[in-house]
């Protein structure tokens, strides 16, 4: 029980496994180590739940539009490309 | 033959234009993000991405249909931006030392939150929704650290598989983790400093 206790995770270390708990790259004691300790902190839980947002939200960051004189001057280019 | 990917990219072989026209719409603005993330200023990135369509219409790199239209774009892209010369390129070195991604001060000596994070909320939703959420991303996207932009450029805006990100940018599996894992933590910390809560 001491050796557990000893081993248990504090949230400085615990914020450092979050990317890979949340890709499936940790190992099964590390990812068992941080279960418990999210299953007593509901700061940590925090703290995963925005990782997890910032990821989520990243997929739908669309590119800036693309100005229309931007188009028409690589469409020139490419007919001077295939003629050349 | 559609307006799908490898549909367009048949037609451009025979010289269609409008595939061409299709493809620019479809692809010009992500080359440029991540070109922009690669080289230095935005003139040369802006060259970078003319260079490769130059190089898709010409053939250079054949596309044989192995990876994605998207990642083909891609390759050839990182493969011009390197070429743009060793000043331009923003290359990703090999020791990234150590960093927090939570300053220490946020810690109690015991390593217990002494400033806890706090709910991302605004005045109309409970939590910001993931739309309210990317718009503040795309704005914060160029205060990352070059190499954890391309990284969570690569894995997290654009969606592609480790494996793939690692061959584009010639970074290993553990380098790419501790960049990815630092650009999320960034990203976060300062998301929760723009709301004005730290």
């Amino acid at each position: 029980m001491l050796f557990r206790r000893r081993r248990a995770l504090v949230c400085r270390q615990a914020v450092e496994l979050m990317s890979d708990y949340v890709d499936g790259a940790l190992a099964a004691r590390d990812r068992a180590r941080l279960e418990a300790h999210l299953a007593g902190c509901p700061h940590c839980t925090e703290y995963l739940a925005q990782i997890r947002e910032v990821i989520a939200a990243a997929g739908r960051v669309e590119p800036d539009d693309l100005p229309p004189q931007a188009l028409d001057d690589l469409v020139a280019l490419y007919r001077r490309w295939s003629q050349g | 033959m559609g307006d799908d990917d490898v549909g367009l990219v048949e037609r451009l072989r025979d010289g269609d234009e409008g595939a061409f026209r299709v493809l620019v719409e479809r692809y010009q603005g992500q080359l440029l993000r991540l070109a922009a993330s690669l080289v230095t200023s935005r003139a040369v990135a802006e060259e970078v991405v003319q260079e490769t369509w130059l190089g898709v219409v010409r053939g250079i790199e054949g596309f044989e249909g192995r990876a994605s239209v998207r990642t083909w774009l891609f390759r050839i892209l990182v493969n011009r931006a390197r070429s743009a010369g060793a000043r331009e390129y923003r290359s990703i070195p090999l020791d990234l030392g150590h960093e927090p991604a939570v300053p220490p001060g946020r810690f109690s000596p015991k390593g217990t939150w002494a400033s806890p994070p706090v709910t991302w909320t605004d005045d109309a939703d409970e939590r910001l929704t993931a739309k309210a959420l990317a718009g503040r991303i795309g704005h914060l996207l160029h205060r990352l650290p070059d190499a954890q932009r391309q990284v969570f450029l690569l894995r997290d805006v654009e969606g592609l598989p480790a494996t793939e990100v690692g061959d584009l940018l010639g970074v290993s599996d553990g380098n790419q983790r501790v960049l990815l894992h630092r650009a999320r933590s960034s990203m976060r910390g300062m998301l929760e400093r723009e709301m004005g809560r730290v």
